[in-house]
């Protein structure tokens, strides 16, 4: 706090500074994802990522059909729509990298370039990313894409380019900047989305995932995803 | 023929300084734009830069990309907002375009420059 004037303080707000020290494994990043809270039809958690990682710059390449661009352009979520064909609910979610405790991405890059931070993270570093696509074969929720094309615009936070596997880093460059919300959390009017440290137990998520039934997608996989869902 | 000869170098001379001193284009970077102009050194003596800056780029990358450490001296994002220049009109010119910060010398040296594939070569403000 800063004082104006005998008694009178200004009171000061929690500036988020970078990172200046490794990660731990101390924290583990984590979300939980309100499915009776998705709306169906909504994507305004996709676009977000779109804006904030620089994926919306990229554009169809000249003589791609469209078919071939729905299916190789880079996503980082997807909108999923589950239908039980028994009782006929339809559930929307939002699919992205579950940033495994045992990923499977990271078991077969034959580079390293796939790797696990410390704070749980499933990240691709693209200095060793030889662009070889097992991990897009080996991830059971599709999470990840390819560059195929060069990137003209890139944004300072998040570098990306051709010839390289990308996938959601939880914003990333968010967290190591110090704050503490994802691009589609902030963008979810409907608060689907809860995001933050499953190691803390008074963390908003760790919160959630107490108070709600929740569960893996393809748990039957053993990953221990750090991404669950609810009422699916 | 003698007179024709002698106006001809002269306008070759002309179209010569003007193309070296000429008004500045758009697009090409002005002299004295860049921050890194008003300062003295950069992180480390020039002398150290010029021939070890590789090092501390690539030592940064793996700290950056591994560990999240971003509070650093030694960022590639540090090297743009920093040495990058402006054209006429103010808008920054591409650090790795021709005759540039980095072009300059690693077109020079025939040294193939691959950060700019992925990174950003402007400050773009995130």
């Amino acid at each position: 706090m800063t004082a104006v004037a005998p008694g009178v303080f200004l009171q000061s707000v929690a500036k988020a500074t970078p990172r200046d020290t490794p990660v731990t494994d101390d924290v583990r990043y984590g979300m939980l994802i309100d499915t009776t809270k998705c709306a169906d039809g909504c994507s305004d958690c996709v676009a977000a990522c779109e804006k904030e990682n620089g994926l919306d710059l990229l554009e169809k390449p000249q003589g791609a059909s469209d078919e071939l661009w729905d299916m190789q352009r880079p996503r980082w979520i997807r909108t999923v729509k589950l239908k039980n064909n028994l009782t006929g609910r339809i559930t929307s979610l939002p699919m992205m990298c579950q940033h495994c405790e045992h990923p499977p991405c990271v078991d077969v890059c034959p580079t390293g370039a796939s790797f696990q931070r410390a704070d749980g993270l499933a990240l691709v570093d693209r200095h060793t990313c030889i662009g070889c696509r097992y991990c897009m074969m080996a991830c059971p929720y599709n999470a990840r894409s390819f560059i195929h094309e060069n990137v003209q615009i890139k944004p300072t936070a998040v570098p990306r380019g051709k010839g390289c596997v990308e996938s959601c880093t939880f914003c990333v460059h968010r967290l190591d900047r110090g704050d503490m919300t994802t691009a589609c959390q902030d963008a979810c009017s409907h608060d689907a989305i809860v995001f933050g440290d499953l190691k803390d137990p008074n963390s908003a998520v760790s919160q959630a995932m107490a108070k709600h039934t929740n569960v893996e997608i393809r748990a039957d996989l053993k990953l221990n995803t750090a991404v669950r869902y609810t009422d699916i | 023929m003698k007179g024709k000869f002698g106006i001809s170098v002269l306008l070759a001379m002309g179209v010569a300084l003007i193309g070296a001193y000429g008004p500045a284009v758009a697009g090409q970077g002005v002299e004295g734009t860049a921050k890194a102009d008003g300062l003295d050194a950069c992180v480390a003596p020039t002398a150290f830069m010029r021939r070890r800056h590789f090092e501390l780029i690539k030592h940064q990358r793996d700290v950056t990309v591994h560990q999240g450490i971003r509070k650093t001296d030694n960022s590639l994002a540090g090297c743009v907002d920093c040495h990058v220049r402006k054209d006429v009109s103010g808008d920054h010119v591409a650090i790795d375009a021709p005759g540039e910060f980095c072009a300059a010398c690693h077109e020079f040296t025939g040294a193939s420059l691959d950060c700019f594939t992925c990174h950003a070569t402007k400050p773009t403000g995130n």
